[in-house]
């Protein structure tokens, strides 16, 4: 029993750095029907802007708190400005294209992204200042780490802040309504060139949120990090529905807690396996998701 | 010069590269030290300045002096492919086998190496080229294939002494087996989630050859792997068959020419029978090909099992060629270098995809100082191309858009 | 288009708030527009018909620039609005209620109306437009927390239409507005047309296929052929003209 707490609490906090990738990728499917392929380095430029934002914050003798929530911001504006600019570049100019040039764009951009990365931060991984969020309390012999607790608390901020984005302001409801039916949004005076560009930097801030959650959580970063928590993450969004922001909330979750477990339970080894079992799964029997049709007035 | 439009275009080209080094800095700027801002602008400039230079040849492209260069270029290159579309088909094919053929004669050790490389993207290339250029079906796990090929092999001939011709067909149905096991479940779905699908796939076939260390060995991999063999007929004492051990390059050379050429011809075949044409409808309009009586799910897991036995083939003979097999070779880069290939050679087109081998494989051995770059270069050069040239380098004849991709 | 009475020229204000002169469009090599012109007054309501594929929709999609004109110009207000992308054009008092109504299908009704009033900042004004459209549609009012896409046909039309009120248009496109809607409902959306017309002096351009209701309700008409304008005339002109009640009558 102790055991599964422990992992459901270890599950929790995977699961929600999987629901802040797999934001993106829904958001971006939900508004343009593409699967964005760059968006795992989106996650992993965020790994490294952060720990290159701490080392250097750290330096200034500011306190950690401080850093942390300084890096965090930063290095979300950084990967937002960076999305903005390669759907700008890579993924514009083939608005009217096939569907297979736009995704073949967007694996070349994910190559680019991928050893642009290599070429400036080195093949070897990079540790993270775990220090910084070092510690913890027991409850009842379940051990909670601080980073644990920072990474549910920011998850949890940056779910509802985007809910009630996305729910509650009228951008948020010109996105929904651009992703619904772009020409008829047009017709009513929204410019979708721009609600794609947010559609992008808002998935990838989340995302580069979550890299450096998974810097913290797994104390070092890779230039190569982007693309197994990427696949799973897209594996989270299909699950929760394409396109729909709750289901891939959801989704983030549940591949978080599959992975856990299965880890714990049957097999460490294998663990990277569960997450595309799933996603084949889901795409078999349920294409739509299990926030599927019934209650799509979640989806974008 | 001075048109709005120019004016706009420097604006933009200004705001793009201010952008770039605003991204660029804190990668390279931000350290425990303190902030430099030299480093950066090492890299930025030496991006800026070609760019800057190109969008001014592109601003001046309508300046006589430009003009006239543009038209040589374009007179050179409309008589060259003239001349390529004049001359008879099997004639080219024949200069090319034998360019081919005497390749090895006139060469050192260190470019057969790459032309046996180049080969072995080539049946890579054309046997995914049969699965996305041809039936429509995006699969970045094509790798796997290559991947139960060379395992298929290294496993048969350590553990069992099998040959490796008796290897290759076997090799090459245990990857049409897997072909059809992956397929079964992911055809059905949309172009997208095929595409994400087969990733995962793929992924899921690394995992388990890393992992299931009683059979493979995990990453170690599988050593001394034997080389191909044949039995020669030998006179002295006799008339006998002599087993001998193909471990020259030059040997290696010829295997892989064979199976490449053999890779080429049944390609063709397939491009041009009643499948082949069956599987262009299907890519063209899944939906009418369907009311023309095409059996669409059949075809398509055919030519995913057809993709898959080319996958099998260059795979068995990469085993033997390396001595070697490790999960490591088979990454999804592999799979988005052959996807490449087929992409930049031009979807379809058969000389397209030895182009595209080409070009990845040979090009970045000529420019070697820049190794670091090459996938870069590559990424890059995959997005420009897409934009600028989504046919290819050698487009094939027949390629339309899909219906379903016009919306 | 060359037989437009003299008495329509002098009955309305000299110049036109919309305007297309010589405009073309086509899908890729095939062509939708051939040198289409058409004037539009302040206040009045004209109806462009037309068979199935004659242009009538790829008219209105052209004037919004959702359809790119290949020649032509498109004067609205004075203005040549070529080339505009298409989303500024609502801010300018142009709007347009496309074909098949497009009702946002996952947002509410009530999301659905404040999405026509998107661009306008007058928070207070917008308010009192929703409740006047709710006035208008009571049905709409009921329904105000469904999803648009759960609403019936006729009330989908009514939403589209309750849409395009919020964005308080000088000039409203109206595509097809009876399509698929039972003849009750059609009389009922019909009325509210003519009713905006009158009370907000909105000029209204009418494109239908049910050519009798049209001609009924506009001042003027348009005949469209195959992308061409064929016959230009007053609306009750036209209800006579034999040549038009047996292509588009029925009789």
């Amino acid at each position: 029993m102790q055991f599964f707490l422990q992992q459901f609490i270890n599950g929790i906090t995977l699961g929600g750095v999987y629901a802040l990738i797999a934001l993106g990728y829904t958001m971006v499917y939900g508004i343009i029907q593409l699967i964005n392929f760059a968006h795992g380095e989106f996650f992993a430029a965020g790994g490294y802007l952060g720990v290159i934002l701490l080392t250097w914050l750290a330096a200034q003798g500011l306190p950690p708190v401080i850093c942390i929530a300084l890096a965090l911001v930063l290095a979300m504006i950084y990967c937002a400005v960076l999305a903005m600019c390669v759907e700008k570049v890579a993924y514009k100019p083939l608005r009217q294209s096939p569907r297979l040039s736009v995704l073949l764009s967007a694996l070349g951009m994910s190559i680019f992204l991928q050893n642009g990365l290599m070429l400036t931060q080195g093949v070897y991984d990079r540790a993270y200042p775990t220090a910084m969020t070092s510690g913890g309390f027991e409850v009842g012999g379940i051990l909670v780490s601080y980073m644990q607790i920072f990474i549910v608390a920011i998850t949890a901020i940056l779910l509802l802040g985007l809910n009630a984005l996305v729910f509650r302001t009228r951008i948020g409801k010109a996105m929904r309504a651009t992703a619904q039916d772009k020409t008829m949004s047009a017709l009513v005076g929204i410019n979708a060139s721009h609600i794609i560009s947010l559609t992008f930097a808002i998935g990838a801030g989340l995302a580069a949120a979550a890299g450096i959650m998974v810097g913290f959580y797994y104390g070092s970063i890779n230039y190569s990090m982007g693309f197994v928590p990427g696949i799973k993450a897209f594996s989270a969004a299909v699950l929760g529905g394409i396109g729909n922001i709750t289901g891939a909330m959801l989704g983030g979750f549940i591949i978080g807690m599959v992975e856990i477990f299965a880890a714990g339970y049957i097999s460490s080894e294998y663990k990277d396996v569960f997450a595309f079992i799933i996603l084949i799964l889901v795409l078999y029997f349920m294409p739509t998701g299990i926030m599927g049709e019934n209650v799509d007035d979640t989806r974008v | 010069m001075t048109t709005p439009e120019s004016r706009k275009g420097l604006l933009g080209l200004g705001l793009a590269l201010g952008l770039f080094y605003l991204l660029l800095w804190p990668l390279l700027g931000i350290k425990a030290e303190g902030l430099f801002f030299a480093d950066a602008f090492a890299v930025w400039w030496r991006v800026a300045l070609p760019v800057v230079l190109c969008f001014l040849v592109y601003l001046l492209r309508d300046k006589p002096a430009l003009l006239a260069v543009r038209r040589t270029g374009q007179r050179l290159g409309s008589s060259l492919s003239g001349l390529i579309s004049a001359l008879p088909r099997p004639l080219l094919a024949a200069i090319g086998l034998a360019l081919a053929l005497v390749f090895p004669f006139c060469t050192e050790r260190y470019a057969q190496d790459v032309a046996i490389n180049v080969l072995v993207y080539v049946c890579l290339g054309l046997g995914l080229n049969v699965v996305v250029g041809l039936a429509g079906l995006l699969d970045l796990g094509y790798i796997a294939f290559y991947g139960v090929g060379a395992y298929t092999y290294a496993l048969l001939a350590v553990h069992f002494h099998l040959s490796f011709w008796l290897c290759l067909p076997i090799a090459a149905s245990l990857a049409a087996v897997a072909g059809c096991i992956i397929g079964y479940p992911t055809l059905r779905m949309r172009g997208d989630y095929l595409a994400i699908v087969t990733l995962g796939f793929g992924e899921i076939v690394r995992i388990i050859l890393n992992n299931w260390m009683s059979l493979t060995n995990g990453p170690n991999g599988i050593l001394s792997v034997p080389p191909p063999d044949i039995f020669w007929p030998s006179f002295e004492s006799g008339f006998s068959f002599e087993h001998i051990w193909l471990k020259k390059l030059i040997y290696l050379y010829f295997i892989i020419l064979l199976l490449a050429l053999a890779t080429i011809v049944a390609v063709y075949r397939i491009n041009n029978s009643r499948i082949g044409r069956a599987l262009e409808a299907i890519r063209e309009d899944e939906t009418a090909a369907e009311l023309m009586g095409v059996n669409t799910f059949l075809l398509k897991l055919l030519a995913y099992a057809m993709g898959a036995v080319f996958g099998g083939v260059a795979g068995t003979f990469f085993a033997a060629r390396m001595r070697f097999v490790s999960p490591e070779s088979f990454t999804f880069i592999e799979s988005a270098m052959v996807l490449a290939m087929v992409v930049l050679g031009g979807m379809g087109s058969i000389p397209g995809v030895i182009l595209g081998a080409l070009a990845l494989i040979a090009l970045p051995e000529v420019f070697r100082g820049f190794e670091l770059y090459r996938m870069l270069v590559f990424g890059g050069v995959m997005c420009l191309m897409m934009i600028f040239r989504p046919r290819g380098l050698w487009p094939a004849k027949r390629l339309g858009t899909r219906s379903e991709d016009r919306e | 288009m060359t037989t437009s009475t003299s008495a329509t020229a002098s009955a309305a204000p000299p110049t036109p708030i919309l305007e297309l002169r010589g405009v073309c469009a086509s899908y890729g090599r095939i062509e939708a527009l051939r040198n289409l012109t058409l004037a539009l007054y302040p206040g009045e309501i004209v109806s462009i018909i037309g068979a199935n594929g004659a242009g009538k929709s790829t008219t209105l999609m052209t004037i919004c620039n959702i359809v790119k004109a290949t020649a032509g110009d498109i004067f609205y207000q004075g203005q040549r609005i070529n080339g505009l992308s298409p989303d500024l054009l609502p801010p300018m008092g142009l709007c347009q209620v496309p074909e098949g109504r497009r009702i946002f299908p996952r947002l509410t009704v009530r999301e659905n109306l404040e999405m026509g009033a998107f661009f306008r900042k007058d928070q207070d004004k917008i308010v009192f437009d929703m409740e006047e459209v709710f006035g208008l549609f009571p049905r709409l009012r009921e329904r105000a927390g469904q999803a648009g896409g759960t609403l019936s046909g006729g009330e989908q039309q009514m939403l589209a239409i309750g849409r395009a009120i919020m964005s308080r248009p000088k000039v409203l496109l109206l595509d097809e507005p009876s399509l698929g809607l039972a003849p009750l409902v059609v009389a009922q959306i019909f009325e509210i047309i003519k009713e905006i017309n009158r009370k907000d002096e909105t000029t209204i351009l009418l494109v239908e296929q049910n050519a009798n209701l049209a001609l009924r309700t506009a001042s003027r008409g348009y005949v469209l052929e195959t992308g061409q304008m064929v016959l230009e005339d007053e609306a009750g002109a036209l209800l006579a003209n034999p040549d038009i009640r047996k292509a588009y009558l029925g009789e």
